[in-house]
This record gives structure tokens, C-alpha cells and sequence, in this order.
């Protein structure tokens, strides 16, 4: 699987929230794409990522 | 695409409505050089008012003190270009209210302040039907070429450094105004339909 363009190899079937929290995101402040398609906040407990998939993580900074 | 015609370029700006969505160092700047362009219809949000803190960055004098920043830039950008259609609400973005207060609205720049609301801004208004211009990281004294756009998602463009504020760190005019100049000038390619990097 590729995370922000990182190859990141993954043996098992994972939710997106145990990838946020492995990559230590404050879920509060991210957004997500899977596979050029958003993930909506409320599935990021359930929606399973494989190995084939491509993620997009934007975790915002504060200021404006 | 570059050599588009001046009076097409012209139309579709006049045709262009934009949604600003915090009036801060960003949005008061982005929706003032919008307004400068002459692009039409313009949305601007914010709930809070006009303070001294603000003058340092934000597209505010000190007439405007106390003033709701939704009237203060609406006063402004009249006296900038009055052709433009401004139409304001003070209303607090939450996760309740934010589709219907965008919901006309096919171009949103984010321009808040709190990581928490830009979050909640753009996963409920990425829903296939519009396009948002965010902000993230356009604090301290860092080089201004850090300061860059990027096509993140699909229908999102991100423009800033990325970089969190140091503890007590600080916003300047020039950075901010960068940040905010690249997120007015991809409203303005997307009005165009300019969308490669």
C-alpha cells in the first residue's frame, strides 16, 4: 500500500483508523482519500485497507 | 489555456462564485483580492468581530473595531469594487450546518484558523460537487518559497508549508498574504479551468 506516496507493506486487512494511529495523526484534524475517493470521518473505524490501495492523509496545522 | 482571450477571462470571473470560509490573515486577504479580480458572487463567513490583535495581518483599520469582520470586509470590498455580490453569515461552521451554509457554492477556500474546523470543513463539503483550496502551516519567519500549492485530493488543492506554528509563534503579513495570494490565485485557475500543477 502507498501512504502519501510511501510504500508501506501490510501482511493483513487493516482499518484506516490503526493506520492514523500508527502514523500518529490526531484524527480530529485529518482528512483522508482512499484510492482518489474520500473516506468520510464516520467510517474511518470500518473502512478496511488492503495492500493494493493508495492513501492520502492530510493532517492540518493551525493558523489563518 | 494561456493565451485565453482578456474578455472571456473577464466573463468568467464575473461568473465565478466563491465561498470564503474564515475571514482571518487568509480570508479577509484571499476574498479582497478576489474582489479585486472581479470575480461576481462572493460568500464570506465568519462569526467573530473585528479586534486590535487582528490589524497586524488581517484587511481591517481601526474604523472596523468591535464590528462583525462579515460587515467590516463587506464595507471594504464595496469600496473596492461594488460590483461585486457579497453575501455574508456569522453563523459558527459546525459539522450540523456546513453543507447547507455552502451548499450554492462550487468553490470553497478554507481559511480557518482551527486545525479541528478545517478538518470538519473539508470532509463534509468533499462530496464530489465542488472543489476547496485549504490552508495548512503559514506561521513564524520561515523562507516565503516554502510557501507552496498543492493538488493533494482529487477535488482539494492544499497551499501553505505544512509546518505547525512553534509555541507562541507568530503570524506575519507577508507570510500570510503568500498563503493567501496562492490559495486566490487557484480560485482563479479553476475559474479558468487550469488544473495541472
Amino acid at each position: 500500500m502507498y501512504v502519501n506516496g510511501r510504500l508501506k507493506t501490510i501482511k493483513d486487512k487493516m482499518p484506516l483508523n490503526e493506520l492514523l494511529l500508527q502514523e500518529g495523526h490526531d484524527i480530529e484534524r485529518v482528512a483522508v482519500e482512499k484510492n482518489g475517493k474520500i473516506v468520510p470521518r464516520s467510517s474511518f473505524g470500518t473502512e478496511m485497507l488492503s495492500d493494493d490501495d493508495r492513501i492520502e492523509i492530510v493532517c492540518f496545522v493551525g493558523g489563518g | 489555456m494561456t493565451n485565453i482571450d482578456p474578455h472571456q477571462v473577464k466573463e468568467r470571473f464575473r461568473d465565478g462564485k466563491v465561498a470564503v470560509a474564515g475571514l482571518g490573515g487568509l480570508g479577509s486577504n484571499i476574498a479582497v483580492m478576489l474582489a479585486r479580480s472581479g470575480v461576481g458572487k462572493l460568500l464570506l463567513t465568519d462569526f467573530d468581530r473585528v479586534e486590535e490583535s487582528n490589524l497586524n495581518r488581517q484587511y481591517y483599520d481601526r474604523s472596523h473595531l468591535g464590528m462583525l469582520k462579515t460587515d467590516a470586509l463587506k464595507t471594504q470590498i464595496n469600496k473596492i469594487n461594488p460590483s461585486v455580490d457579497v453575501e455574508t453569515c456569522a453563523a459558527k461552521v459546525t459539522e450540523e450546518n456546513v453543507r447547507e451554509i455552502f451548499k450554492n457554492y462550487s468553490i470553497v477556500c478554507e481559511a480557518f484558523d482551527d486545525p479541528k474546523y478545517k478538518a470538519i470543513l473539508v470532509n463534509a463539503l468533499l462530496d464530489g460537487q465542488r472543489k476547496i483550496i485549504a490552508a495548512s502551516g503559514m506561521a513564524g519567519f520561515g523562507s516565503a518559497n516554502k510557501i507552496k500549492t498543492k493538488h493533494t485530493f482529487k477535488d482539494m488543492y492544499i497551499c501553505g508549508d505544512s509546518e505547525p506554528a512553534a509555541p507562541g509563534g507568530s503570524f506575519m503579513a507577508p507570510r500570510v498574504a503568500v498563503c493567501a495570494g496562492h490559495q486566490a490565485n487557484m480560485v482563479l485557475r479553476l475559474l479558468l479551468n487550469i488544473e495541472e500543477e
